[in-house]
C-alpha cells in the first residue's frame, strides 16, 4: 500500500496520460484484429464482407459514441442512463475525468474503442447472410440502445456499479452484452441457408491465429487501461491478461486432445479469446494466482458451448456466445468468490469473507445478459419490420463479398475487363477482351 | 463408355455430389475453372479502377461411366445444379476410348464400374 502511484486529485498525470493514449492506440487494433480473426473462420466467398463488418463498426461506433453514446454512458449518475450533456463531445476537454489523472478527452476516446470492438463482435453472429445495409443501421442503432446503456450500468455510475458490481474492464458491457446480443441476432436473423447441411468451414486458419494473437496485443490496452492510468490495478490487470489466457491455452489443449487426440490450431486460437474474455471483468481485483485458476476453468463451459452449439438449430455463425458471453458470466462470477482486498484494496469475495459481492456478481450476470438479448431482438425485429435483414438467396450462394461489396478477396484478375481507370482513358477500353469481329 | 463432364457454379457443388450420391454415381473428380457461359458480368471495383469479370468461378466434374450410367449422372448433375438462372452451367458427354484402373489393371467397362462393399 505504501507503493506511491497516484498524482494528487483533480490533476493531469502525464505518466498516466501517455500510457492511455497508448492503450487507447492498442484497443483500437482490436478490431480489426478482429475482422481478421473472423474473416479466416468464414468461407472465401465472404471474406471481405466479414472483415468490412469490423471496419465498419469503427467508422458507425465511433460517430455514435461522439455524439450520443458517450453522454448516455458516462454523463451523471442515474441509474438507468446518464445525461446528454456531452453529447458531440460538448465539454469533453483537458481537465482531467472525475476519479482519474487523465484529460476527458484520452477517457472518451478510450472508451470509443471499446463500444467500436463490442459492435464488431456482435457481427460474428450474423456474418455470411445479413445484408450489409442493414448491419449498417443495426450497428448503429446497437452501439447506442444497448452498449452504452450497459456501459453506464457498468463503469458510468449505473445501478450495477452504483451498488457495487465489479466490472473491470467490461464483462458485462462488452462480453455478456456482446455474447446475449449475438445470440438474439443469430434467432433474429436466421441460420445461413446451408446450415446443417454442408460443412460450413473456416477458409483460412492462418488468419484466426493472427487474428487471436493480435487481439491478445491489443487486449494489454483494453485490460491494462481498465486502471485509467499507471496504478495497481492496471498493473495487476496488465499481468493477469498475460498469464489467464495462457492457462486457458494449456486446459484447451487438454479439452482437444482428450475429444480428438488432437490439438487444434483454431481451437487455440479460440482459447486465446476466451482466457482474455474471462480476466476482462475480473483483471484488476484477484490475485494472479486466482487469475491462473480462472483462466484454466473458464475454458470448461466455453468448450462444451462450442461443442455442443453446432449441433442445435443455432446457426450463431462465430460462437461469439461460447467464446464472450460464457466467458464474460464466468469472469464476473469468478470476481465475486475470489476478489481479495489485498490485491485490488476495493472489496472482498464470498471466499474472502465477502458474500455480498458475490451477489451483486450475479445481478450483473443475470441483468446485463437479459438487457443484451432482449433490446437486441426487439432492436433487429424492428428494424427487420423496415427492411429486409439478410441477403437473397442467391446472393448467399454467390458470396456476400461480390454481392454486398463488389469486390473479391482473392481476385485472380483473369477475365476482368476494364471499364474504366484512374488515368482519364478516352471512354472504356476494353483490354482482355477480343476485338469484336 | 463415356466421360461426362458437368461445368456448375460452385456453390451448387455439394448439391451435385449429393445428387451422384444418391444415384450411385461413385468415381468422381472436380476441379475449379474458370468460365464465362453468357451470363451478366459482374462489375467490380477496386479504388479507380472498375472492371467487368468476363470469367466466373465454376467447378468442372469429370465422371466415366459405362453407356447405361450416362442417363443416370446427367440427371444426376441437372438436379444439383440447376437453380434456372442464367450461369448454371453446361454437360458435355464424350466418347471414351479406354480406361484403366492402375491398381488391379482392370480395364474399360470393368475399370468405370465401382467397387462394391
Amino acid at each position: 500500500m505504501a507503493v506511491p502511484f497516484a498524482a494528487a486529485a483533480g490533476a493531469i498525470d502525464a505518466g498516466d496520460t501517455a500510457w492511455m493514449l497508448a492503450a487507447t492506440a492498442l484497443v483500437l487494433m482490436m478490431t480489426p484484429a478482429l475482422g481478421l480473426f473472423y474473416a479466416g473462420l468464414v468461407r472465401s466467398k465472404n471474406t471481405l464482407n466479414t472483415f468490412m463488418m469490423s471496419i465498419a463498426a469503427i467508422a458507425l461506433a465511433l460517430v455514435t459514441w461522439a455524439a450520443v453514446g458517450y453522454s448516455l454512458a458516462f454523463d451523471g449518475s442515474g441509474s438507468i442512463v446518464g445525461g446528454l450533456h456531452h453529447a458531440f463531445l460538448h465539454g469533453v476537454g483537458f481537465a482531467p475525468r472525475a476519479g482519474t489523472h487523465i484529460p476527458q478527452l484520452v477517457f472518451f476516446a478510450f472508451q470509443a474503442t471499446f463500444c467500436i470492438i463490442t459492435v464488431a463482435l456482435v457481427s460474428g453472429a450474423v456474418v455470411e447472410r445479413m445484408r450489409f445495409g442493414s448491419y449498417l443501421v443495426f450497428a448503429a442503432l446497437w452501439s447506442v440502445l444497448v452498449y452504452a446503456v450497459l456501459a453506464h450500468w457498468a463503469f458510468g455510475g449505473g445501478w450495477l456499479q452504483a451498488h457495487g458490481t465489479l466490472d473491470f474492464a467490461g464483462g458485462v458491457p462488452v462480453e455478456m452484452g456482446s455474447g446475449f446480443s449475438a445470440l438474439a441476432a443469430a434467432l433474429v436473423v436466421g441460420a445461413r441457408k446451408d446450415y446443417g447441411r454442408q460443412a460450413l468451414l473456416p477458409h483460412n486458419a492462418v488468419y484466426v491465429l493472427l487474428g487471436a494473437g493480435l487481439l491478445w496485443f491489443g487486449w494489454f490496452g483494453f485490460n491494462g487501461g481498465s486502471g485509467f492510468g499507471v496504478n495497481r490495478e492496471g498493473v495487476l490487470a496488465f499481468s493477469n491478461t498475460l498469464i489467464t489466457p495462457a492457462c486457458t491455452l494449456v486446459v484447451w489443449f487438454a479439452l482437444d486432445l482428450l475429444r480428438g487426440r488432437k490439438v487444434t490450431a483454431i481451437g487455440a486460437a479460440t482459447a486465446i479469446i476466451v482466457g482474455c474474455v474471462a480476466i476482462t471483468p475480473a483483471g484488476g481485483y484477484v490475485s494472479p494466482g486466482w487469475a491462473m485458476a480462472l483462466g484454466a476453468l473458464a475454458a470448461l463451459p466455453s468448450y462444451a458451448i462450442i461443442v455442443w452449439r453446432p449441433r442445435t438449430r443455432v446457426d450463431e455463425t462465430l460462437d461469439v456466445l461460447a467464446a464472450h458471453g460464457t466467458a464474460g458470466f464466468f469472469g464476473i462470477l469468478f470476481i465475486g468468490v475470489f476478489a481479495q482486498v489485498a490485491w485490488n484494496g476495493v472489496s472482498n469475495g464470498i471466499a474472502y469473507g465477502d458474500a455480498r459481492q458475490l451477489l451483486w456478481q450475479a445481478l450483473a450476470a443475470l441483468a446485463g445478459p437479459a438487457y443484451a438479448f432482449t433490446a437486441t431482438f426487439v432492436l433487429l425485429k424492428l428494424v427487420g419490420a423496415v427492411m429486409s435483414l439478410r441477403a437473397a438467396e442467391l446472393e448467399e450462394a454467390v458470396g456476400m463479398d461480390v454481392t454486398q461489396h463488389g469486390e473479391e478477396a482473392y481476385a485472380s484478375g483473369e477475365g476482368a475487363i476494364l471499364v474504366t481507370t484512374e488515368a482519364g482513358v478516352d471512354g472504356p477500353r476494353p483490354v482482355a477482351q477480343p476485338e469484336p469481329a | 463408355m463415356k466421360l461426362v463432364i458437368g461445368i456448375v457454379r460452385p456453390e451448387k457443388a455439394n448439391d451435385v455430389l449429393e445428387a451422384l450420391y444418391r444415384a450411385e454415381v461413385r468415381g468422381v473428380s472436380m476441379s475449379r475453372v474458370q468460365g464465362h457461359g453468357g451470363e451478366l458480368d459482374r462489375v467490380e471495383t477496386y479504388r479507380g479502377t472498375t472492371v467487368k469479370m468476363g470469367l466466373s468461378e465454376k467447378v468442372r466434374f469429370e465422371i466415366a461411366v459405362s453407356d447405361d450410367f450416362v442417363e443416370t449422372t446427367i440427371e444426376a448433375l441437372c438436379d444439383g445444379a440447376r437453380t434456372g438462372e442464367v450461369g448454371d452451367g453446361k454437360i458435355f458427354v464424350v466418347p471414351l476410348e479406354r480406361a484403366i484402373r492402375i491398381r488391379t489393371g482392370e480395364a474399360d467397362r470393368a475399370a468405370v464400374t465401382p467397387v462394391s462393399g
